[in-house]
């Protein structure tokens, strides 16, 4: 029954879908930096894997090297928003998003 | 080691195949000067900082990155001749850079605030006991990505500009580490950035998904040739560009962030934000929609027309109602997007040169607002309430009445660049039959207004509202470096200048309109 369908580029375009989603959706109800952080990287991974599915449906290399640029940015992205999130917590412990409402108005 | 290497070639050999040399792509270097002037500046001031930190007198950051901003601007005179007399528009980087006049014209436009934001930041960063090289190489840095946006000719290559321009101005943002708010400021442009760049790389698979392709040539070629394949892909890839750019240009309902930012982060760096990091953000939207685009104006026209009456409303309302300048000038300059949206909205070459008249002259106006802001603020960079600039004009006539000339610019006062910024997009927006949304930028331009009068009232009427009755005569002690005096004079004399001889950057806006080019020089 199962060996009967067959997966196509077309499911891991959804699959990417529904990471980005879930990514998109977890940054906006979670509370912990780190957390919205982990979500913000699930989203980026999403779009990779949508570039890997769309460049092997048209045959092209290109989508493939896209990976490695959107890799090196999340990278640098790590670095610097763990930085900012250290910075944060050392100054108030246990901090979440709630607690950083200092500007308002 | 080399019998391996003699097996493997005499392999290669028997099986016919021929060892090719690896193709690189030829590069046109120097159309990159500008972009390299900036990334080089960065670099060698951090090695310089690093290696020889007590020889250095002091100043010194800030001289080298004025040095780096003006060398971008001395290397791109050359090219702009070069582009419009010359061999014309040409691509450079195996096509992946595109040079026109677009890209020259608003690789002068962040260079200028590169040095102007240097010069206001060195009596601050001084002031703040911060001093160090780590803000103007954060500065150059993120300027060398706005270049690479606003010359882009391939959306990958677009997006790693849009993140070179942004991850340093992260950091920029949560650079003062006294004041807890920065520190808030910064993660949240962090998290709510990282958020519409996602969405914005999201975009680029869409479209990359339905046209084959990254390559802004071969994207519109397509686009304009035959019925795109997969037509639902191609408007979401659309309406995510646009979730990604508005975020960047604060466009309403993606301004959230905005106005927490700017009052949490560093003067400086708001004047920075509002003038290099806007234009950017511009220079992707109109390269990307107005240009690459273009076959579908219908369908994204509609969008951005709401996304400006959106910005040009909430960004006018809201402003009024706050007491922190900082915040009301925060919403003030997403009113100001909304009338850049104008142009982009009209997709019209006289829509696109409208928008760069106007993105030229609000660098220049901005950052002089903030400017004054920033030495309003005094130690600790705090007292920026509208009370803390009662009475201005009484202990400082001469900074009370510049900063009264860039409100009023803002405002858009006659004989000031900010008048005929709106008269010519107002005018690109009427030419394109859009009158309702040139009705609704008039009206948020009379409530704007207000608000500007608000702070100049507060500066010359210094009396404090009701409990005290006693006119409160001296106003704040403000000291104006130097350098950030010279900063206000140079924007002063632009924003005077363009508003009685607008002629000469509605000329280079007009000859600045992107074009897409394929050929190599």
């Amino acid at each position: 029954m199962l060996a009967a369908v067959a997966v196509t580029p077309s499911w891991y375009l959804a699959l990417g879908a529904i990471l980005f989603c879930i990514g998109a959706f977890g940054l906006l109800v979670r509370r912990n930096p780190l957390v919205m952080f982990m979500c913000v990287e699930l989203m980026l991974n999403a779009v990779n894997l949508t570039f890997v599915a769309f460049g092997t449906m048209l045959g092209d290399i290109g989508g493939q090297v896209v990976v490695f640029f959107v890799l090196v940015v999340a990278a640098a992205e790590v670095v610097v928003g763990l930085g900012l999130i250290v910075a944060i917590l050392r100054r108030r412990p246990g901090a979440t998003a709630d607690d950083l409402s200092a500007l308002k108005g | 080691m080399t019998a391996a290497i003699h097996t493997l070639a005499s392999l290669a050999q028997a099986n016919g195949a021929q060892v090719d040399p690896l193709d690189t792509p030829s590069i046109e270097w120097a159309a990159l000067w500008p972009a390299i002037c900036l990334a080089l500046g960065a670099i060698l001031l951090l090695t310089i900082a690093s290696l020889a930190k007590r020889w250095l007198f002091e100043g010194f950051y800030a001289l080298f990155t004025v040095v780096a901003g003006l060398a971008a601007i001395a290397t791109s005179i050359p090219l702009w001749d070069r582009v419009q007399d010359g061999d014309g528009p040409f691509s450079a980087v195996a096509q992946a850079v595109g040079v026109d006049g677009f890209s020259v014209y608003l690789t002068v436009v962040i260079a200028s605030a590169v040095v102007l934001t240097a010069l206001l930041a060195d009596g601050y960063l001084r002031r703040e006991g911060m001093d160090g090289p780590e803000f103007y190489v954060l500065m150059l840095l993120s300027a060398t990505g706005g270049v690479i946006m606003a010359s882009a000719n391939d959306l990958i290559v677009m997006f790693l500009g849009l993140e070179t321009l942004s991850i340093s101005v992260y950091v920029l943002a949560a650079m003062h580490r006294r004041r807890a708010t920065s520190q808030e400021a910064g993660i949240k442009y962090f998290v709510l950035g990282a958020f519409s760049s996602a969405f914005f790389l999201y975009g680029i698979a869409m479209v990359y998904g339905a046209t084959g392709s990254t390559n802004m040539v071969e994207i519109s070629s397509f686009l304009s040739g035959q019925i795109p394949l997969n037509d639902t892909a191609l408007l979401a890839g659309f309406a995510f560009l646009l979730v990604g750019f508005g975020f960047k240009i604060a466009a309403v309902p993606f301004h959230s962030w905005t106005p927490d930012v700017y009052q949490g982060a560093p003067t400086p760096v708001v004047a920075y934000m509002a003038s290099g990091v806007k234009v950017a953000g511009f220079a992707g939207l109109i390269r990307v929609f107005s240009l690459t685009f273009e076959t579908y104006a219908t369908d994204w026209q509609p969008i951005v027309y709401a996304l400006a009456v959106l910005t040009l409303v909430v960004g006018a309302l809201l402003a009024v109602v706050q007491t922190d300048v900082k915040r009301m000038l925060a919403y003030s300059s997403i009113n100001h997007a909304g009338f850049i949206l104008l142009g982009v909205q009209a997709a019209t070459a006289q829509g696109t040169s409208a928008s760069l008249f106007y993105l030229a002259a609000y660098t220049f106006m901005v950052i002089g607002t903030f400017g004054v802001i920033t030495v309003v603020s005094r130690r600790g960079d705090e007292l920026t309430t509208l009370d803390d600039f009662k009475g201005l004009a009484g202990s400082r006539p001469v900074l009370a009445l510049v900063f009264t000339i860039f409100l009023l610019a803002q405002a858009g006062v006659p004989l000031t660049s900010g008048f005929f910024a709106k008269f010519y997009v107002l005018e690109a927006a009427v030419d394109a039959s859009s009158y309702w949304l040139a009705l609704v930028a008039m009206l948020t331009a009379v409530i704007a207004a207000f608000l500007y009068l608000r702070i100049i009232v507060a500066m010359y009427m210094g009396a404090p509202d009701g409990d005290d009755p006693l006119p409160e005569l001296d106003g704040p002690e403000v000291e104006v470096p130097a350098a950030a005096g010279l900063a206000l004079a140079l924007c002063l004399a632009v924003t005077v200048f363009v508003g009685f001889f607008p002629q000469h950057l509605v000329d280079l806006a007009n000859d600045a309109i992107p074009v897409l080019v394929a050929t190599a020089p």
